[in-house]
């Protein structure tokens, strides 16, 4: 079996975290700057970064039904912190113009500045919790400058909380996390994306 | 909540957690462009045109060097105003060794510290112990034994310093290329020979054995100092800066909302000259440069720190 490509989003971000997580799940990570790179990748992720940032170059490529697109083709999205806020139906604070695959609100820096930045053990599985769900926890989440995600809609699964409050959800093949898998050692969450793109 | 909170010491979290969240956010700012600015509508300016942070200060380098004077830590009214302005990161300068101006940007929730040659430094032996904060350091460095004495210290970003506000990018080149050169010479030596090259160099060894096993710092490294057009911007990219801090060069030019916008296209796509080419055009005037030669040693900013 070829290994998977996973497309990331190379506009600005932490897309070499995303590439590092990516090939210890036996992925090959594949930068994303023009429609045309969507056509060879098996599954997309939005990284980290700066959520203005990076929505304006979303704006300025073009890339905006592209990537609607390419999200409806099935194949799985995966968007963390700014990457999740783009994926949002919304935003709220200095909002962003965002992708709309998800029915979630974002509320950008929910939690404060930097220096209220924190590490968190994800909350245990609760009762009714899917396969997913239970193949996640335990699990340390970094959250920088962090999203909340609020608003969820009914065909929205939360797939892991901290303090009770959803930090990875997903709607189909869209996941949004608001922390950051990315720059831990355990490369779970991008385990479950690239496996969601081989049923895809 | 079962949280570790991002402290420094006394508030139960070890240094080593909390640098974990700063190197975090110095990560979420590569590829970008962090732009100085002295007022909340030049930070509005930079953040509508894609900056990935805002650098607040009162004067912009070459205002500094043009005016003299001693250089301190902005205003914190100026700095509060940009925080309300903008959802982009907000960083701010210190002097080099002023813990204290450093502990009241803090308190006031700043997200990044710039511990900065182009202020007038407070303390010209110490830099400041940079472990002992919540809110995360960048400092500049010339080589990699500077570097790695900073990183010791807590720096969770590395710079070039380049040569601040001369918009001649020749400083930040030097600096880019030399500690590319040193991370390569280290990664080649026997493992024997590591304690005799931190002796050299000036820095920790266990942060030297790091370099040599991994090939790169343990930090990201950024390019500050000099730069003033899309393709320096690119240049640096190229060089292996993994984001770039632009200074006087946006302000101080004919139109910087298009030569801002410019400069982040330019650093996204720094790896394609068509894109690079496209953000040349219609940028009107770049600031005035200086050339090196005409700027005596005490005249040079990066000589500041060690």
């Amino acid at each position: 079996m070829g290994s998977r490509r996973v497309g990331i989003l190379a506009i600005q971000g932490d897309v070499d975290a995303h590439a590092q997580a990516l090939l210890r799940v036996g992925a090959a990570p594949v930068p994303v700057l023009a429609e045309k790179d969507l056509g060879e990748i098996d599954a997309l992720v939005l990284p980290g970064g700066e959520s203005t940032t990076i929505a304006k170059g979303l704006d300025r490529l073009g890339l905006y039904g592209p990537l609607r697109a390419f999200a409806d083709s099935g194949r799985p999205v995966l968007g963390t912190c700014a990457g999740a806020i783009l994926l949002a139906k919304e935003s709220e604070n200095h909002p962003v113009r965002t992708l709309e695959l998800i029915d979630v609100v974002a509320r950008r820096n929910a939690y404060g500045t930097q220096v209220d930045s924190f590490a968190a053990e994800a909350d245990a599985p609760e009762a009714g919790d899917g396969p997913e769900a239970l193949s996640l926890a335990p699990l340390r989440c970094i959250f920088i400058r962090a999203p909340r995600l609020t608003a969820l809609g009914p065909d929205v699964e939360v797939l892991l909380r901290v303090d009770r409050e959803p930090v990875l959800v997903r709607q189909g093949n869209v996941f949004a996390c608001t922390f950051h898998p990315e720059l831990g050692e355990d490369a779970r969450v991008h385990g479950l994306v690239a496996g969601a793109a081989a049923i895809a | 909540m079962a949280s570790e909170n991002n402290g420094g010491n006394g508030d139960g979290r070890t240094s080593a957690q909390s640098f974990e969240l700063k190197v975090g956010l110095a990560e979420m700012m590569k590829g970008g462009v962090i732009m100085d600015v002295t007022d909340a509508t030049q930070a509005k300016v930079a953040e509508n045109a894609g900056a990935c942070a805002v650098m607040a200060l009162e004067r912009v380098p070459s205002d500094i060097r043009r005016d003299g004077g001693v250089a301190r830590m902005s205003q914190v009214e100026m700095i509060e105003e940009i925080q309300q302005t903008v959802s982009i990161p907000v960083m701010a300068k210190v002097r080099i060794g002023h813990m204290m101006e450093a502990r009241v940007l803090e308190a006031m929730g700043i997200d990044f510290i710039d511990e900065s040659e182009v202020l007038t430094p407070a303390d010209d032996e110490n830099h400041v112990l940079k472990h002992d904060f919540k809110a995360p350091f960048v400092c500049g460095a010339r080589n990699l034994g500077e570097a790695l004495r900073r990183i010791g210290e807590g720096a969770a970003m590395i710079r070039t310093k380049g040569e601040a506000g001369s918009g001649n990018i020749v400083e930040a080149v030097r600096h880019l290329r030399t500690v590319n050169g040193d991370i390569r010479a280290l990664t080649i030596l026997e493992p024997e020979e590591l304690m005799a090259a931190a002796k050299d160099m000036g820095a920790p060894y266990d942060l030297v054995c790091y370099v040599h096993e991994h090939g790169r710092l343990p930090v990201p490294n950024f390019a500050a100092g000099g730069i003033a057009t899309p393709p320096d911007a690119a240049l640096c990219r190229m060089l292996g800066a993994e984001a770039v801090f632009v200074g006087s060069g946006i302000f101080k030019s004919a139109d910087p909302e298009t030569r801002a916008r410019a400069i982040v296209k330019a650093t996204t796509h720094w790896e394609d000259p068509a894109e690079v080419l496209a953000s040349c055009r219609g940028l009107g005037d770049a600031m005035e440069g200086i050339e090196m030669e005409t700027l005596d040693e005490s005249q040079r900013l990066a000589n500041r720190g060690w």
